[in-house]
């Protein structure tokens, strides 16, 4: 549900509420992003392949 | 082992490790999927010949489905409690289990999900509760957070998929698997902050019932005691489960896959909770006790109904509750291996069993007058739906065993 939806009520619980599964959304769309450019750069400057350690 | 009787695959394996040859592995895939397709017949029906064809009917809308899903929620704790631990606590020996727990969350949570898709009857209507959500509902809240938690749990299992050994050779896929385990504390807060919501909110869901003095609790604000003792029970159960899959992992594999100070680990940390669970839980349960008598509900009128009657009390909180703890907390019972998987069996069927008394248990209870006691056992449907999703888990766990470096000690404990 988007602020702009019929059944949207400008109260503190909405926005709590939709406003938390949307920041939790947008963190690990970010993250995702994130790590996709600097992996996507890494290959343009050529630092991918073995430079990186192991991690567990 | 030579090239000629290497397994035709073998260059998918993991780095110095040892897998049977592919075409018993096939065999092995082909024998899980003949209750797999009972299990997709079972559904198929459910879908297409309505709820009808389960035992479910008015006095019982929650039956083994819902029982089966905050059974396996429970259970699949051990991923958000094990990363909590070792992302945020700090406590570096868990990176040896903590991939094995994403891998048995991701099974757990989409078993869940895909309970929750047969049980919903109309699957594809299952995206109303994200459009046109009831911000009041604690079951909006959990279906919210289960959904983003089964995000999460992907992302943590992505860079294992990254790091089979061909699929690492490429740059782009060796450099994104880098990057998210260095994301990973971050993901594992994400992960955490989701699933203390959602476990508790499946307690408070039984814990709000005003009209049903069985489940009905008092609490903290919005959230009933319930709501609390549900993560409890969850972070005490979900190690437990890590180590029991693992276990068994371990027997069908004939090789140790994890030393054993990691199993100690989290064995300890499971008995003091389970222990603090208990404590609470016997505390809420003698409260609740006294509140109910005085409500007009006295206490022998919830057990007076075979099969819920006293033995539901002691198996639950007693040879399910009491005995797994003195093993866990005991370090000489810990580490006798049989001990220990027998505590962890008696852990986990306690989660189960808690489960099914907060749903299935609440909803028989009379609460009127002229209500009748009704029991209520599942059919073959039901069970064959909800069996399905362990086929299909054992099939993940599976490929994921075979492929992905999910043990990093099993090059170490198995030398070729």
């Amino acid at each position: 549900m988007f602020p702009f939806a019929f059944e949207w009520v400008n109260d503190p619980v909405h926005f709590v509420f939709m406003g938390s599964l949307y920041t939790v959304l947008l963190c690990l769309v970010i993250i995702l992003h994130y790590c996709g450019i600097r992996a996507f750069l890494d290959v343009i400057c050529k630092k991918g392949g073995n430079g990186h350690d192991e991690h567990h | 082992m030579d090239s000629a009787s290497a397994p035709f695959d073998s260059a998918l394996f993991p780095e110095g490790t040892k897998r049977c040859q592919l075409r018993w592995f096939i065999v092995w895939l082909g024998i899980l999927h003949g209750p797999l397709m009972v299990g997709v017949l079972a559904a198929v029906m459910c879908w297409g010949l309505a709820l009808n064809v389960t035992y479910l009917n008015n006095n019982f809308p929650f039956g083994l489905w819902i029982a089966a899903d905050l059974g396996v929620i429970a259970l699949g704790a051990g991923a958000f409690f094990t990363g909590f631990l070792r992302y945020v606590v700090k406590i570096d020996e868990l990176k040896n289990i903590v991939n094995y727990a994403v891998v048995i969350g991701v099974v757990c949570y989409a078993a869940a999900q895909g309970i929750l898709g047969v049980d919903i009857g109309q699957p594809l209507r299952g995206w109303f509760i994200f459009w046109h959500a009831n911000v009041h509902s604690m079951l909006t809240e959990v279906a919210f957070c289960i959904t983003c938690y089964f995000m999460v749990l992907c992302i943590e299992y992505l860079p294992l998929i990254l790091e089979n050994r061909q699929i690492n050779k490429l740059g782009f896929f060796h450099g994104m698997a880098h990057h998210l385990h260095e994301a990973m504390p971050t993901i594992a807060a994400i992960g955490v902050f989701l699933s203390f919501f959602h476990q508790g909110s499946l307690g408070g869901v039984p814990g709000v019932l005003y009209g049903r003095p069985f489940a009905f609790r008092e609490g903290f604000l919005v959230w009933p005691w319930t709501f609390f003792l549900f993560i409890l029970s969850a972070i005490a159960c979900g190690p437990c489960f890590t180590i029991l899959i693992t276990w068994i992992t371990e027997r069908f594999a004939r090789k140790q896959l994890v030393k054993r100070n990691v199993f100690d680990i989290l064995a300890k940390i499971s008995g003091r909770l389970l222990a603090l669970y208990l404590v609470l839980k016997t505390m809420d349960t003698i409260y609740w006790i006294a509140v109910a008598g005085k409500a007009g509900a006295p206490f022998r009128s919830f057990y007076t109904n075979q099969p819920y009657g006293y033995w539901v009390l002691v198996m639950e909180l007693g040879i399910l509750g009491v005995i797994p703890m003195i093993i866990l907390l005991n370090k000489r019972a810990r580490q006798n291996e049989n001990l220990l998987i027998l505590a962890c069996i008696l852990n986990c069927s306690g989660i189960f069993m808690n489960r099914w008394i907060m749903t299935v248990q609440s909803l028989a209870v009379p609460v009127m007058s002229f209500d009748k006691f009704v029991s209520y056992h599942p059919n073959w449907v039901e069970y064959a739906s909800t069996l399905m999703f362990v086929w299909v888990g054992v099939i993940v766990i599976s490929i994921s065993y075979r492929y992905l470096p999910i043990f990093p000690q099993e090059k170490e404990l198995n030398p070729l």
